[in-house]
């Protein structure tokens, strides 16, 4: 993009983070201001780079999974299944048809708990200190659960290639009795709290707008492609795992500003949980991991697979060369196409508004920096 | 176990298959792009179109704005170095007909150069960017080729084979 606004010696430029609570991470913003309009904005990433790809090159396939877990850190799940999928893809594996309806089910929670935090922070970005309370409440509830099924709140490695690590606890059905009725009644709650408040809309309606034909362009995936009336979600454009079988609506929004951002996903709650109720409808006893050699050595080849992560499509290029070693990972994530965006919906705007447009996108900086 | 175990041989390759819509694609490619330069391949469920480093914006835009082919949304642009030479992939999909293509060219390791497919999608801007801080690929006419990664004055090209990862040392 060419930058066609150079900045005049009369604005004034504002440094926003690294160390800022409002840029969800490490992540540099610096602003040029004419009166209260944002002139120019320059995103500077690579606070978070630890250099994933190059390291993946090193380890063994397995390994690599813990790499992607640290990738986006607040849906890690994922992440891993994306990496999974696409070895599987190479070695043309056949999963089990348990493992498939866990990975759906846990990878439909992870997005639910990854928008609460996004819910709440968002509360926060606006100006509204409830939300966070709100949100952090279920999301802990989701982690809870993880807890018991993969015993790491975070960084699971649970799902392997081939499968998953070992079948859910006994207790999994009763649990999620219990959760998805509460998660329901959790994401009413929330809907009730923010969406109509007058302050809220005042504050995202209408701001940082873009068009959907722009958005493409700059690559923009995910709920902030869809708030532009797009609809595109990888689940239906490119069924990979078993999201075909369930039947699910996948929320656009119509006006492409923040609000509709904030809606798309709030929504997507909804939607996940529906896809959860029938995978666990669905869901049979059985393996939960392919029979396999001891060491993963995919054939010479390499596989592009997207999957639809929280952020937007989160797609895995892997080349191997026939070791135990993967020749090349490359990942394309969603919030580094994403965040391109942001100097186009800065500009314009009022500098009350950077911070809102900004999570507006929800980006996770470890998955940007990789 | 008495016997000692075989080495395996060379490594097998991956089974390529296409659906419906990367077989429909290809062929489409060959009428579409009849004067430029190509070669069209698949890899594992894949269109692969390999070309020279010259015609990689002719065939961008072609792919783009051609209505058959209609590839609005670049998915990615990933490098993959194999030692003599780089490898510059541009993953393309269309979001209109939901079929999918790689566009393949590759660069000399001494001079990695190629032009800029930032006129065709905007997007493209940070991959290349990314590309030119981990492998030194220079993107000709790029507006801003700053390090985006990694810190200004950082020297060598870390996503390369060449570049120790596991020795080398920061501080």
């Amino acid at each position: 993009m060419t930058i066609d606004q150079s900045p005049n010696s009369m604005d004034i430029m504002v440094n926003m983070g690294p160390q800022h609570p409002s840029t969800h991470g490490v992540f540099r913003l610096v602003i040029w201001i004419d009166g209260e309009r944002i002139v120019r904005a320059e995103p500077h990433i690579g606070y978070l780079h630890r250099g994933s790809e190059k390291l993946s090159e090193g380890e063994s396939y397995n390994q690599v999974i813990t790499l992607f877990d640290r990738l986006d850190y607040v849906a890690n799940l994922n992440c891993e299944l994306a990496f999974c999928i696409a070895v599987e893809k190479l070695m043309a594996i056949e999963v089990p048809e348990r493992s498939h309806y866990i990975r759906v089910i846990l990878s439909e929670l992870n997005r639910i708990a990854s928008h609460m935090l996004f819910y709440g922070v968002y509360g926060l970005d606006v100006g509204a200190m409830t939300p966070i309370l709100y949100g952090f409440r279920e999301r802990e509830r989701i982690q809870e659960l993880f807890e018991s099924v993969t015993g790491a709140r975070m960084m699971h490695h649970y799902f392997w290639i081939g499968g998953v690590k070992e079948d859910l606890p006994d207790d999994f059905e009763r649990r999620m009795k219990v959760l998805l009725p509460t998660l329901k009644q959790g994401i009413d709650e929330c809907d009730r709290l923010l969406s109509d408040s007058e302050l809220f809309l005042a504050r995202t309606k209408g701001i940082g707008t873009i068009t959907a034909e722009d958005a493409i362009d700059f690559g923009v995936t995910g709920p902030s492609l869809r708030a532009t009336g797009v609809l595109e979600d990888v689940r239906i454009s490119e069924p990979y795992s078993i999201y075909d079988r369930f039947d699910y609506g996948i929320p656009v929004g119509t006006n492409g500003d923040c609000w509709d951002r904030y809606y798309v996903r709030l929504e997507e709650m909804r939607q996940s949980i529906r896809i959860i109720e029938q995978a666990m409808e669905q869901m049979m006893p059985g393996e939960t991991m392919a029979k396999l050699r001891r060491i993963t050595r995919p054939p010479k080849g390499e596989s592009y697979v997207r999957t639809e992560s929280p952020r937007g499509d989160f797609a895995v290029f892997v080349v191997s060369d026939g070791t135990e070693h993967p020749y090349r990972v490359k990942v394309r994530t969603p919030s580094f196409a994403n965040l391109q965006a942001l100097q186009h919906l800065l500009r314009d705007a009022y500098v009350a508004d950077a911070v809102v447009i900004l999570g507006s996108i929800d980006i996770v900086l470890g998955e940007v920096d990789r | 176990m008495t016997q000692p175990r075989k080495r395996e041989a060379a490594a097998p390759e991956a089974q390529a298959a296409l659906d419906d819509k990367g077989l429909n694609l290809s062929a489409a490619l060959a009428t579409h792009m009849q004067d430029i330069d190509i070669k069209i391949d698949v890899a594992l469920d894949e269109v692969v179109l390999s070309t020279g480093s010259e015609n990689i914006v002719a065939v961008c835009r072609r792919a783009k704005e051609d209505p058959e082919l209609a590839f609005d949304y670049l998915r990615s642009v990933s490098v993959v170095d194999y030692i003599e030479y780089l490898e510059v992939n541009y993953h393309l999909f269309s979001l209109s007909k939901r079929h999918k293509m790689v566009v393949k060219t590759n660069l000399s390791s001494d001079q990695p150069c190629v032009a800029t497919v930032t006129s065709v999608w905007r997007g493209a801007n940070w991959f290349e960017r990314e590309a030119h801080d981990l492998f030194g690929v220079v993107f000709n006419g790029h507006p801003d080729l700053r390090p985006l990664l990694l810190y200004e004055g950082f020297e060598g090209y870390p996503g390369r084979k060449e570049f120790p990862s596991h020795e080398y040392t920061e501080w």
